[in-house]
């Protein structure tokens, strides 16, 4: 009996308010969107992270004959250099987890590689490749430590930290996340002053059941409830849009543009997808609730 | 600023019939919802059925309605529920089973002269029948009190006799009956308890009273 009062009285007052339900359940939709888009930005920036920062080295280049930085000033670094630097870097274990020497040889087959697609790939020639200490650190933050050790040091044209190449990308990222996330906020919060008039068009056109039904001493919360399920209702509807626009954004931006396109890396999957759902519901519902809670406090008294 | 109700002291037994009577604005409207706890006094006590409505938490306030029946002079049914519908709105908001709702509606229907008008809407029917149904809806919690404020000002002579009647069967079941009015015919055909308002203050306390002492 009771449900299906409290469902009748829900789906008349939905009915009733139809044009301040959608724009209650647009605006839920589209800030909860944003929401759950900024979760993902974050998923992806962690996954990127774990994926790459295994791989990222720090590179020592050496000078070879056509180096003109001020520290190649004597030439071609010298054999007994090289001797030096390797001895230099496996003092530093254990933050020094791998030393690999990459010769000229390597390097130019490593740089047709990744050129392949170019007219670099044709011109590039074996002297113009410098040979580089390929360093791999335990602690990846501890870049630092390296760079003090050998930059500058003659015979060594250049020390290069591919985890700060990375970590610039990663700021954008995290910068793109934390827009999302304030016009999310934003939007959240227009979200619910509309929610918020909402219950008061909808305590006022029921006015009459209200006072009704508190001279015959229904409790606060059976008054409330319908109102409240009203908002939670429309809060739903605009959830499941929200989770459809992620589900959408999932299979057509990410994985049939962006992880066919840059296939050098790794794309968040359906589980990162999952687990944002259910903070969305939380934000959406709770979101409702409270905001339609907080209204009928004052529009609603006993 | 003169309050509402001034130094009121007033005892109503369990089953008496109450009539307020006083010039609009004399504070009747003020003490009855004092009785519903709409409003707290500044000062004093209100005591109902046992309890002490000043010091009630506000949460008890629901238990409280469902021990009092209201009754008003503008009916304040709904317009798109039917008679039984409306009566059954007061116990299906408190949450009472369908099946206990479907057995009690007819008795008290019965009760109020209203059989055969179940399907009917307020607008369907009299002003004197819709005043009916709203007793019925104040009565069906089978309340201690019933309070009915000017049940007949909008009603002709006729029908406000008819509805007296009914007020007194109620009260002869056994529930107290507090009834603000300004109809000088019915207090005086009926001949009970009257207690005067003026000015916030009761001014004339007398059982088996008349409206007014020479006055009117």
């Amino acid at each position: 009996m009771r449900f299906r009062y409290l469902l009748r009285e829900v789906m008349t007052g939905l009915r009733r308010n139809i044009t301040l339900t959608l724009a209650v359940m647009i605006t839920v939709a589209v800030s909860l969107s944003l929401f759950g888009s900024s979760l993902l930005v974050r998923a992806q920036v962690q996954e990127m992270k774990d994926f790459w920062y295994d791989k990222v080295e720090v590179s020592i280049f050496l000078c070879g004959d056509i180096s003109d930085s001020p520290t190649c000033a004597g030439g071609a670094i010298s054999e007994e250099e090289k001797t030096q630097i390797n001895a230099d870097l496996e003092a530093l274990k254990p933050l020094v987890e791998t030393i690999y020497f990459e010769t000229q040889t390597e390097a130019l087959s490593r740089f047709k590689e990744q050129f392949k697609n170019s007219p670099l790939a044709e011109t590039a020639t074996i002297d113009q490749m410098p040979e580089s200490f390929r360093v791999k650190l335990s602690d990846p933050t501890q870049y630092a430590v390296i760079a003090a050790a050998f930059a500058g040091r003659p015979g060594i044209e250049d020390v290069v930290d591919q985890r700060q190449a990375l970590d610039r990308l990663f700021r954008a990222l995290a910068g793109l996340q934390t827009l999302a996330l304030v016009i999310a906020g934003v939007m959240l919060l227009v979200t619910a002053l509309l929610i918020s008039n909402t219950m008061r068009v909808a305590a006022f056109s029921r006015r009459r059941e209200t006072s009704i039904m508190r001279l015959v001493g229904a409790s606060n919360f059976s008054i409330q409830l319908p109102f409240i399920m009203e908002a939670a209702v429309a809060a739903l509807f605009g959830t499941t849009f929200a989770t459809g626009a992620l589900v959408f954004g999932k299979i057509y931006l990410i994985d049939q543009n962006l992880a066919t396109t840059f296939t050098f890396t790794t794309f968040i999957g359906w589980d990162a997808v999952i687990s944002v759902i259910p903070w969305m519901l939380l934000a959406g519902l709770g979101l409702a609730v409270v905001a339609a809670g907080l209204t009928l406090q004052r529009y609603l008294k006993v | 600023m003169r309050p509402a109700l001034d130094d009121v002291s007033v005892d109503i037994e369990k089953g008496e019939f109450v009539f307020l009577v006083g010039a609009s604005g004399s504070g009747k409207s003020t003490f009855l919802r004092l009785v519903l706890r709409e409003e707290k006094p500044t000062s004093g006590n209100v005591w109902v059925g046992g309890k002490d409505l000043t010091r009630l938490s506000s949460w008890k306030v629901p238990t409280l309605r469902r021990q009092i029946g209201c009754v008003f002079q503008d009916f304040r049914l709904l317009p798109n529920r039917t008679v039984a519908g409306n009566v059954a709105f007061a116990l299906e908001v408190i949450g009472t089973a369908e099946k206990e709702i479907e057995s009690i509606i007819p008795n008290v229907l019965e009760l109020v002269g209203l059989e055969g008008k179940e399907d009917r809407y307020p607008n369907e029917i009299s002003g004197g029948e819709q005043q009916r149904v709203a007793i019925a809806r104040a009565f069906v919690n089978k309340p201690a009190v019933l309070i009915a404020d000017e049940p007949t000002g909008n009603l002709d002579p006729e029908t406000s006799i008819g509805i007296m009647k009914l007020l007194d069967r109620i009260n002869k079941i056994g529930t107290t009956v507090v009834m603000a009015t300004h109809d000088v015919a019915i207090v005086d055909q009926m001949r009970k308890r009257v207690i005067e308002i003026d000015g916030g203050k009761v001014v004339r306390d007398q059982s088996r009273g008349v409206y007014g002492m020479g006055a009117s």
